[in-house]
């Protein structure tokens, strides 16, 4: 029983085509279904989806990749902590090429900072525990499925009674810019396809609100093909009939409450805070900072930097990306002056990046 | 960033699980998780962390319901 | 960004490469127009035609499930004279030691080193050794150069693929790249993979009997299929269609690519080659690949399908379609 290729499955995809195709026939406005997860912008262009839609349905990408949503500010912190002596920067993969003010954490590899690559933030612990000299910052970006995972290695850092393992720490939370997103006026969104494992985490019952207030049709929906087109397919027949409610495809995974002890574990290593969202601006309680008790594994505060001057490079339209309210093909630095390998902006580089997706799988 | 994929659990020991998929095996942390797991159980794995359970029966139940209803042949 | 310094991604073989290549060592280094552009030089040799190649070896660990860097080395080499149709004859092995190593595993690379010429028919016949001091290299690197003779008349080249051909692979792709990754340290994984490495001259050898109907012949090194076909479908002015479902992959690199979110199709292969056949040949060649030890496994992939300025693209196994590119920056840094 393998449960990634049963929800690949050709039939039922076409099937589900097919339905959707039938359901929405004829229809003069395109639906409009936003998806806020970054592994949902992948998923659909990597198994082509949109190819698979009737023109009546259209998937647009929101803030979704935490990595787009984090300004500039963030990784000029990262660089100024690399440049430092005996501190060792662990990060996720993604980051490294995603252009700060003036340089990247590849470019600081290169200049001779030790920037580490890793998967998982307990494979920093490891690190700090095998290098007791030297300090060992994780950079921890992410939305309610990674913000645990850090919390986790905080709490097992704090066990070993660690002393050179710090978090720069820049998570997000959702759904606060889906609601932001629903009450802007330029953006007409007629569904979301709410995010898999950040559900998983917080429960579906964190999008009731939001639907209710803004009577949105949100479908808590899986990543592979067989999800999403489910997903679509559930969100079609509510805007068809004029509901909204809040679903679970998902539902092998996500529970209405969610997963309370990640949730409780969150509460403990982490507070809420105004977070500033690239392109969407500051929302209140949208992030997560260290909590005071674990100040001691915070970066910003146990280890001060000069920052350099923050640079956001003028023709970069991330942040109406982010919005939904452009689309990369949009964007005339798209594939001329910002390609991944000369990046402009974070949506070209990060591996959830709208425009890395589109790059890599639509031109 | 790396999706969270299900993973068999092979073994547990503690808060560690070894778990598995298409033959390949890796350790799980088991801290996060709010459900009773066992040798045999489906978890969702992120950066080395299980997540969440997979309810196996719901996974049957789901694509049995899809299967009837969006076969191309059962919809004419 | 800072476009004065070398980059890791600059040795990943995809786009980075590429970039540094046309705009930095051909227009310094060459004097033929052509340079780079095919796994090994042909050239004119009095009435006849020799096939020339250079490689150098950094892959780390030394040591992996399935081989180790020496005939890693002597394979990659034999491969490169191999993809023009050429007849593997003789190697150089230059060795770079780090002052520290130890001599019982130098010996070890150098007995596989052996076994994999003469396996593949090619002979060692000069080499060159030097030693730096701790710490200004990592245990070892080698670099090759190997010469072979081309006895066929035909156009085996890159810019050679046309509309119709189909593209067919000798077996599992990813192989190599995912046992190298998986012996790294720090990743913790057991994939049970072992590398693909294995000389492709004898597999050439047969194929060569579908003369005119071979166009091209390339080995998906570095960037893996995906970065191959693309310099391909560019050279040769055409769009590549890949069928996702036909792809021959390991359960285990599957497994593997899932959980570290990697894609098979810019893994790195060592025993694989990508042949684009004139369709009426195609079935002969597969059969020809089956009853060959290094092509139990191939499978056609993919097709040419028409004029373009260089594209690749996939039909994926739910049915959708989706656009391939070249490798942009580093997947997985010295993996050969």
């Amino acid at each position: 029983m393998n449960y990634l290729d049963q929800f690949r499955d050709k039939e039922l995809v076409r099937g589900l085509s097919q339905r959707i195709r039938t359901l929405t026939q004829g229809r003069g406005k395109p639906l409009t279904f936003m998806e806020v997860c970054g592994t949902h912008t992948m998923a659909i262009y990597q198994y082509g989806l949109r190819t698979l839609l009737p023109p009546e349905v259209r998937l647009i990408s929101g803030p979704g990749c935490p990595v787009c949503v984090t300004p500039n500010g963030y990784l000029d912190r990262a660089i100024a902590l690399c440049r430092q002596p005996d501190l060792i920067i662990a990060t996720f993969g993604d980051m490294m090429r995603v252009p700060g003010s003036s340089s990247s954490l590849m470019v600081e590899r290169a200049k001779g900072a030790e920037v580490r690559i890793v998967y998982s933030p307990l494979d920093a612990v490891r690190i700090a525990v095998k290098n007791p000299g030297k300090r060992v910052v994780f950079l921890g970006v992410g939305f309610e499925t990674t913000a645990p995972t850090i919390a986790g290695s905080i709490l097992a850092a704090k066990a070993l009674g660690l002393g050179n393992y710090f978090v720069l720490a820049s998570h997000k939370t959702m759904p606060q810019p889906m609601a932001i997103l629903s009450a802007d006026p330029e953006i007409s969104v007629d569904g979301y396809l709410c995010p898999a494992h950040v559900s998983a985490i917080i429960g579906a019952n964190a999008y009731r609100p939001l639907c209710a207030e803004y009577g949105i049709p949100c479908v808590v929906t899986g990543f592979e093909p067989t999800d999403v087109m489910q997903g679509v397919e559930m969100l079609v027949r509510q805007a068809l009939s004029g509901e909204s409610r809040v679903e679970i495809q998902y539902s092998r995974v996500v529970r209405w409450e969610g997963n309370l002890k990640a949730q409780a574990i969150l509460a403990e290593v982490f507070t809420p805070f105004d977070a500033d969202w690239r392109g969407i601006g500051v929302l209140p309680g949208s992030g997560l900072k260290i909590a005071q008790r674990y100040q001691a594994f915070d970066a910003e505060l146990a280890i001060p930097v000069a920052v350099e001057e923050l640079k956001e490079h003028k023709g970069c339209l991330c942040g109406e990306m982010l919005k939904g309210k452009v689309s990369p093909f949009d964007c005339p630095l798209f594939g001329k002056s910002c390609t991944p390998e000369s990046p402009i902006g974070a949506c070209m580089v990060s591996s959830e990046g709208t425009c890395a997706a589109a790059y890599k799988y639509a031109r | 960033m790396c999706v969270g994929v299900p993973m068999q659990v092979i073994s547990i020991e503690g808060d560690q699980a070894m778990t598995e998929v298409d033959g390949v095996r890796r350790e799980a942390n088991l801290m996060l998780l709010d459900q009773e797991v066992v040798v045999g159980d489906f978890v969702i794995v992120h950066a080395g962390f299980a997540i969440s359970k997979l309810d196996q029966e719901d996974a049957r139940e789901t694509l049995a319901m899809m299967r009837e209803v969006f076969t191309p042949e059962s919809m004419g | 960004m800072d476009n004065d310094i070398i980059l890791l991604g600059h040795g990943s073989g995809g786009k980075l490469s590429h970039q540094l290549l046309d705009d930095l060592i051909i227009p310094l280094l060459s004097q033929t127009p052509s340079a780079g552009q095919n796994d090994a030089a042909v050239l004119e040799f009095k009435g006849g035609k020799l096939a020339f190649t250079t490689d150098s070896y950094v892959v780390d660990p030394i040591f992996f499930p399935g081989g180790n860097i020496g005939d890693l080395a002597v394979n990659g080499t034999v491969n490169d004279l191999a993809m023009m149709g050429a007849r593997p004859l003789y190697m150089g092995v230059g060795l770079i030691l780090e002052e520290g190593f130890a001599k019982s595993e130098l010996s070890q690379i150098l007995a596989s080193m052996r076994t994999a010429a003469d396996a593949a028919g090619i002979a060692i016949v000069t080499g060159d050794t030097k030693v730096v001091p701790k710490g200004k290299g990592d245990r070892i690197f080698i670099n090759t150069s190997g010469i072979g003779v081309v006895e066929h008349g035909l156009r085996i080249d890159g810019a050679a693929g046309r509309v119709g051909d189909k593209v067919i692979v000798n077996g599992s792709i990813g192989d190599h790249g995912i046992a190298v990754l998986s012996a790294r340290e720090g990743l913790e994984i057991d994939s049970g993979i072992r590398s693909d490495s294995a000389s492709l001259n004898g597999l050439v050898g047969e194929l060569l009997a579908l003369s005119g109907g071979l166009h091209v012949l390339r080995d998906p090194t570095r960037g893996g299929v995906a970065t191959t076909l693309k310099e391909i479908a560019i050279q040769s002015g055409v769009t590549i269609m890949l069928d996702e479902e036909s792809l021959p992959i390991n359960p285990g690199v599957r497994g593997v690519c899932s959980i570290l979110g990697l894609d098979p199709l810019y893994v790195a292969n060592e025993g694989k080659l990508l042949a684009l056949v004139a369709p009426e040949r195609a079935e002969e060649a597969l059969r020809i690949m089956r009853q060959h030890p290094q092509g139990r496994d191939a499978a056609i992939i993919g097709e040419l399908t028409e004029v373009s300025d260089g594209r690749v693209q996939m039909k994926t196994s739910v049915g959708g379609v989706r656009g391939v590119e070249m490798l942009a920056g580093e997947q997985l840094p010295r993996i050969c």
